[in-house]
């Protein structure tokens, strides 16, 4: 068959031009100055970067890592079991009824979620009288407006990313290798840790990448559940270009977060291509 | 009887977290149908946010934008990522692993470097910010998907019926869209319907190639919550939710039928 390269130049025309050179656009701004009304001056200086560095800064990119790290945690804790259980379960029937209603949030805007759940937390809301009655409570509990709130926010809006990660590695997993651990007299705890989990870790793994990596841009999770009083490194990136429109200084903050990004793949592969080493030792 | 215990568990814990996704969104349903003004109180069954939210012409002509825009950025897409799957397909080795990287690479990026990349390039090319602005970008993350779900198709394909339709003289064109054209067809349509979705769902990347004069569904919700909201929000909110249903029912409906003919 003659080969053609006609039909493949759109798309990647497509993304050569409009994602892939923009980025090195970006890059390149990043290290000018910022121009005297808009735009920029073509003037190289580092001094975006140095910026970075400035203590205000540099604590909220610190801060942003710190509540992406904990809201990766936490959608690890809620959505592993979650993708396991469902895993388990024996009639392919509810499978297949789960899967779509997991599958429909992400379907979903993000921002009728978020609002749904504001309708929940706030004040005099469902969860303040369900707490009341309870017998907790008092007037003060504050839930909206708190990084917490925030941290809930992130958590409720990826935890569909890390639930179908994770199963999609469960569904493939043997289920005769942890029942032949448990034959041979492993507990159920050793069983989970020593077969179970390093046999499903790259679900888990592709899904920490899947939560970590968007949870840092999530800009109007903070601004709504927040109040303006949690800053990511979303927020600040937002802000200079819509807000104090310093394209250059904007760019380099997404250049760090790219960095980040960088990094973050880089460990997550790392820890998937040495567990393939592992297992291929083993066999 | 320890496992049948075990088992209640894990069911009972699948419903805590599903319960944990699904009551905001019911909320949010339930309120739109609530007389009272108060989002916090129920004051009997009404439609009235309803048909204040259809004669608010902000907030039409903002939905109107949003179905123009995922019609469009679908449709692009679907043309684009098709061929794109298919002229990939006659590759193999380094050049394949090289050219699905790059495809699928505008789905790595945040959405919000995404949308920063297109402001900045939109601003130096001087293109007025608007549809025009909101369907390129929209279509760039839509390709992708269209790309996977076809590519995917592709590979379980048998092209033998092509190449039976070449050898009996049809034209390169005729037997792809006599033949191949066909039977990939419903793995076209999920894919534009997953990127109908996508566009419809979008918020931070619209964020920042909107014009100041053309909002998008998302993005008016986003003002109007910041400022504070009108039960109104919830009505829309609902009729969003069943657009989306409508969505992946047609998308569910399309697997269904793929999976009976095989």
């Amino acid at each position: 068959m003659k080969k053609s390269i006609l039909p493949l130049l759109p798309m990647y025309l497509f993304t050569l031009l409009l994602v892939i050179a923009p980025l090195l656009y970006l890059i390149v701004i990043s290290f000018m100055e910022k121009g005297e009304v808009w735009g920029v001056d073509s003037a190289f200086t580092l001094a975006n970067y140095a910026r970075i560095a400035e203590p205000a800064y540099l604590n909220t990119i610190l801060f942003s890592l710190g509540m992406s790290a904990a809201v990766t945690a936490a959608t690890a804790a809620v959505g592993y079991p979650f993708g396991l259980f469902m895993s388990r379960l024996k009639s392919d029937r509810a499978k297949s009824v789960l899967m779509t209603l997991v599958i429909l949030p992400f379907w979903t805007n993000a921002l009728v979620r978020i609002y749904g759940f504001i309708i929940l937390l706030r004040g005099n809301g469902l969860l303040y009288k369900l707490l009341h009655l309870l017998g907790y409570g008092g007037d003060s509990i504050a839930f909206l407006y708190t990084p917490q709130a925030v941290a809930f926010g992130m958590i409720y809006a990826l935890l569909p990313f890390m639930i179908l990660s994770v199963y999609s590695s469960c569904e493939r997993l043997d289920r005769s290798v942890p029942e032949a651990a448990r034959d041979l007299g492993a507990g159920k705890i050793k069983t989970f840790l020593t077969v179970t989990l390093p046999l499903t870790a790259d679900g888990l793994i592709s899904g920490i990448t899947l939560v970590f990596i968007p949870s840092m841009g999530l800009f109007f999770i903070s601004d709504l559940m927040g109040g303006g009083k949690v800053v990511i490194l979303g927020n600040l990136i937002k802000n200079q270009l819509l807000t104090s429109r310093d394209f250059p200084f904007g760019a380099a903050l997404s250049v760090v977060m790219l960095a980040l990004m960088v990094v973050c793949l880089a460990v997550t592969g790392r820890m998937g291509k040495r567990r393939k080493h592992e297992s291929e030792a083993k066999n | 009887m320890p496992k049948q215990k075990k088992v209640n568990f894990e069911k009972i814990y699948l419903a805590a977290v599903l319960a944990f996704i699904y009551v905001p969104m019911l909320l949010v349903i339930v309120y739109s149908f609530n007389e009272s003004k108060l989002s916090t109180v129920w004051g009997g069954f009404s439609l009235d946010w309803y048909k204040k939210l259809f004669s608010n012409r902000e907030l039409g002509a903002a939905f109107k934008n949003s179905l123009i825009v995922a019609f469009s950025s679908s449709v692009l897409a679907a043309v684009i990522g098709t061929s794109g799957a298919l002229g990939f397909r006659k590759y193999t080795g380094a050049v394949n692993s090289a050219a699905e990287k790059l495809a699928v690479f505008p789905l790595m990026m945040p959405e919000i470097i995404t949308g920063l990349v297109f402001l900045l390039i939109f601003s130096a090319v001087n293109i007025k910010f608007g549809l025009l602005t909101l369907v390129i970008a929209h279509t760039s993350f839509c390709v992708p998907y269209v790309f996977m779900v076809v590519k995917g198709s592709l590979s379980q394909l048998d092209d033998s019926g092509a190449e039976a339709a070449r050898d009996l003289g049809a034209s390169p064109a005729r037997a792809f869209f006599d033949v191949t054209l066909p039977s990939i067809f419903p793995s076209v349509m999920s894919g534009t319907l997953l990127s109908f979705a996508m566009s419809l769902d979008d918020v931070v990347i619209s964020f920042f190639v909107t014009g100041a004069k053309t909002n998008t569904l998302p993005i008016k919700i986003y003002s109007q919550l910041k400022v504070g909201v009108t039960p109104e929000i919830n009505a829309l909110c609902t009729v969003i939710f069943a657009v989306t249903l409508v969505v992946v029912a047609l998308y569910l409906g399309i697997g269904k039928s793929r999976g009976q003919r095989r």
